[in-house]
């Protein structure tokens, strides 16, 4: 795989992945952001509908939390993830744990890392984990690693260099592994830069990962709730700083629209898409504007009713864990709420989504209220639509040298 | 108000169906529906989509499945989210966009599934409903008012649904006031050029009540009959013979309805009856249990036996499902928290009904009914012992014998 940047405006890499995947022909655009899926599956949607998306990224993100306890299955059947979660022609990463769900502390050892499945705890050494990426045979995958220094509140020094120690060491032994594996010549390690909030451990894990063989690097840790990023921003911009140019870096747990620019800012190429995920779940469309050259009253026609009425959301709200249950953001709209009850424009005027194309507000409101498996469905396909969009649009800002409008758009419907 | 002074309240009904082929030997018909929203082949299937959705699959994927009608139920809609706003909708077509044909039925089945929540009298159904308490009477009036804003290409009266399971005088009382109340609702129809009424036959289990039913309700000129008041708790036995005395008096040149029937044996032992058309939530509901439909029974996808099965659901089945996925990825998703995998199954299930029917429908076509009911029965049961009873009397009292 080849990464060529087309230009750097301001910290932020505009280019492209090529020669990707097992035929060596598939393209990926950064910055771009990865298909979110749930046991191998879009969430809600069956290949029709995911198909009906527009602008649906040419890789997926799949989780080890819920494909580890298939292990023997994807051994005997021989063939790959890919071509058994029914997506042969998809480009695939598969991370360690799933965005939404936040890792259990406390399960990290020098020997291995636990995944949590349907059927509990699944413990991998290094030696299982390769035997399960060799079953999976993904694109790229997440190399083994020590994630908690960041879980807890305040990570101690000695935590963060632990992290640091043995997310290199579990790196080393995988690529060894990786080494006797015909099989798994074909995958791509990614490696994951630990270190906490330790600004020392930080560096020392950017310049360590990236004097071994990986072909990308996943910046890990930084996620948490809008204060804690805005905290770890400048150990972004300097972690990046370490790494080389020329090859892909992803985050993991950062979704919402303007954490996102930060971090292309910051040097950061691939994201989760699992933002659109959690306001599908809370019953939310997102209706955020990204059109950063419009007229202006199409920009105000286009968000979520007048001034007054828009939400005003603390963003120093704590996130609630567990499910991933979030507040609501003002990137959207609740389709529960009464006033959608009579209302038949269309989730977002303009929209090009199957939901929009077919659907009124009115009607998903009714879907919520009767609790029908529809409106999960209908929210999935426009909420993914118009978060695939958004990325498009940065590209293309990028392009035009018109970042900062977007971002000033962006930041206005924030708060 | 007089019942049978009423019977040409109705201008001559609009011939609905238009027959195609009929067995030789059984009651089997083919035929074409011709509705407002466009032809329907019969016999047909049609998939329940309570309250403007069919679950978790879009308009477009059932439509892409091939079907051309299905079902809306009156008592959901009517209180959520009203007709007042629906008809501001363009209708339960405009408001679920739907382009093809639906079916309401009356609200009357909610009165026994739902029964402690309701009292009938002779104005209606009393019922309290059970999202805000507040009591609402479904006269047969109303129904059709509410069947009239929801603008279904067939509507159903509103009958005295009393379970198959009652006996004694309670039966007859629901079977007259059902002819009653048919005549209501003929008489409150408002929109019978862009929507067909269709009569229910009651009487229960009783041959001489539903002969009565019979011999009076088909003085009405309606555009087609159903055949109610059974698939409840009633025994097989009893239930086909209620079938076979309704559609040997029921007119052949209008479509023959009956009402909650799904299982894939009861469907052929139907057709053979002489019905055209079926409904029942037991196709979508199952699906969204891990329950696969197959021409051998059904796959309990959930089930440990799946986890390393490559095969598809039915190598031979055309749907998605099947094109894309094998039992093995579809029990891991079953036994996440993704709806998707609901949706799969819905999807091949309703697959499923759909080529049950057109198969029907092709073997009427082509003369070989009988000996598609005889393969049918072989692959679903396998040994002729194990063929029911019932099943294999109902086929021999038209004509099709399984030895």
């Amino acid at each position: 795989m080849k990464l060529s940047l087309t230009k750097v405006v301001n910290g932020c890499r505009l280019g492209k992945i090529k020669n990707l995947g097992k035929t060596g022909d598939r393209t990926m655009d950064i910055p771009g952001c990865l298909l979110y899926t749930k046991t191998g599956s879009a969430p809600h949607l069956t290949h029709h509908t995911l198909h009906s998306i527009h602008g649906v990224p040419a890789m997926a993100q799949l989780t080890l939390s819920s494909l580890a306890e298939y292990h023997e299955v994807l051994t005997e059947y021989k063939e790959g993830v890919g071509k058994f979660i029914g997506m042969p022609e998809s480009l695939l990463y598969c991370s360690l744990h799933d965005p939404v769900s936040p890792c259990p502390a406390g399960y990290v050892t020098n020997k291995s890392v636990s995944v949590w499945g349907v059927g509990g705890r699944v413990e991998m050494t290094a030696s299982k984990f390769m035997a399960i990426q060799q079953a999976l045979q993904p694109d790229w995958f997440q190399c083994l690693s020590d994630g908690e220094a960041s879980c807890a509140e305040a990570s101690s020094i000695k935590r963060a260099r632990k992290s640091v120690d043995r997310s290199l060491l579990f790196l080393d032994h995988c690529l060894r592994l990786q080494e006797e594996s015909e099989v798994l010549q074909k995958s791509t390690i990614i490696g994951v830069i630990e270190g906490g909030d330790v600004m020392e451990e930080r560096l020392r894990s950017a310049r360590e990962t990236a004097k071994r063989p990986v072909g990308g690097f996943l910046l890990d840790g930084f996620q948490g709730n809008p204060t804690t990023l805005d905290a770890r921003l400048d150990l972004l911009s300097s972690v990046t700083a370490e790494l080389p140019e020329d090859k892909p870096r992803l985050i993991c747990g950062v979704s919402l629209p303007d954490e996102v620019l930060e971090c292309i800012e910051r040097g950061v190429d691939l994201f989760e898409s699992f933002f659109p995920y959690q306001v599908t779940e809370r019953g939310g469309a997102l209706t955020f504007s990204f059109d950063y050259q419009p007229n202006p009253e199409q920009t105000l026609l286009q968000q979520n009713g007048t001034q007054e009425e828009k939400q005003y959301v603390d963003q120093s709200k704590k996130m609630k864990t567990a499910s991933g249950n979030q507040e609501m953001t003002s990137f959207e709209i609740n389709l529960k709420e009464k006033k959608y009850r009579e209302d038949f424009d269309p989730l977002v005027r303009g929209c090009s989504c199957y939901c929009c194309k077919n659907h009124t507000r009115a009607y998903i409101h009714h879907l919520l209220v009767t609790n029908e498996l529809l409106a999960g469905v209908l929210l999935m396909i426009h909420n993914f639509e118009h978060y695939f969009g958004f990325f498009h649009s940065i590209r293309e800002a990028l392009k035009s040298d018109r970042l900062a409008q977007l971002k000033e758009l962006i930041r206005r419907q924030a708060s | 108000m007089a019942a049978a002074s009423n019977a040409t309240s109705l201008e001559s009904a609009p011939r609905i169906l238009r027959l195609v082929a009929e067995c030789s030997r059984s009651r089997a018909r083919a035929g074409e529906l011709r509705l407002p929203h466009g032809p329907v082949a019969t016999p047909v299937f049609m998939p329940v989509g309570t309250q403007a959705t069919m679950k978790g699959i879009t308009a477009e994927q059932l439509d892409a499945l091939g079907c051309r009608i299905c079902l809306g139920n009156t008592y959901h809609l009517g209180l959520r989210p009203g007709p007042e706003l629906i008809q501001k909708a363009q209708g339960l077509h405009g408001f679920m966009n739907w382009p093809h044909n639906l079916l309401t039925d009356s609200g009357g089945f909610q009165m026994v599934s739902l029964v402690s929540l309701s009292e009938v009298t002779e104005e209606g159904v009393r019922f309290r409903s059970p999202y805000d308490g507040d009591e609402t009477l479904l006269s047969p009036e109303r129904s059709v008012e509410i069947q009239n804003a929801l603008g279904s290409d067939i509507i159903m009266q509103l009958d005295d649904v009393v379970s198959s399971t009652v006996t004694g005088p309670r039966v007859e009382e629901a079977m007259y006031r059902s002819i009653r109340w048919l005549d209501r609702c003929i008489a409150a129809h408002r929109r019978q050029d862009k929507q067909n009424l269709f009569a229910i036959i009651q009487g229960g289990l009783d041959a001489d009540l539903r002969a009565a039913c019979l011999e009076e309700m088909t003085k009405r000129d309606v555009p087609g009959f159903a055949i109610g008041g059974l698939s409840g708790g009633e025994s097989k036995d009893q239930f086909w013979r209620m079938v076979a005395l309704s559609t040997s008096r029921l007119p052949k040149d209008k479509p023959r309805y009956l009402m909650g029937v799904g299982y894939a044996t009861d469907l052929v032992v139907c057709v053979a009856l002489g019905c055209d058309m079926f409904d029942c939530v037991f196709p979508t509901r199952t699906a969204r249990f891990g329950s696969a439909l197959v021409p051998t029974g059904n796959l309990q996808l959930k089930k440990k036996q799946f986890q390393k099965d490559f095969r598809p659901i039915d190598p031979k089945c055309a749907c998605p499902t099947c094109q894309k996925h094998s039992r093995a990825f579809l029990h891991a998703l079953l036994h996440s928290d993704n709806t998707a995998a609901l949706h799969h199954l819905t999807v091949h299930n309703i697959a499923y009904q759909l080529q049950l029917m057109g198969a029907l429908r092709a073997s009427i076509m082509e003369k070989r009914f009988p000996e598609f009911v005889r393969d049918f029965m072989d692959t679903m049961y396998g040994d002729p012992t194990l063929y029911p009873t019932w099943a294999t009397e109902a086929l021999a009292s038209v004509g099709i014998s399984l030895t």
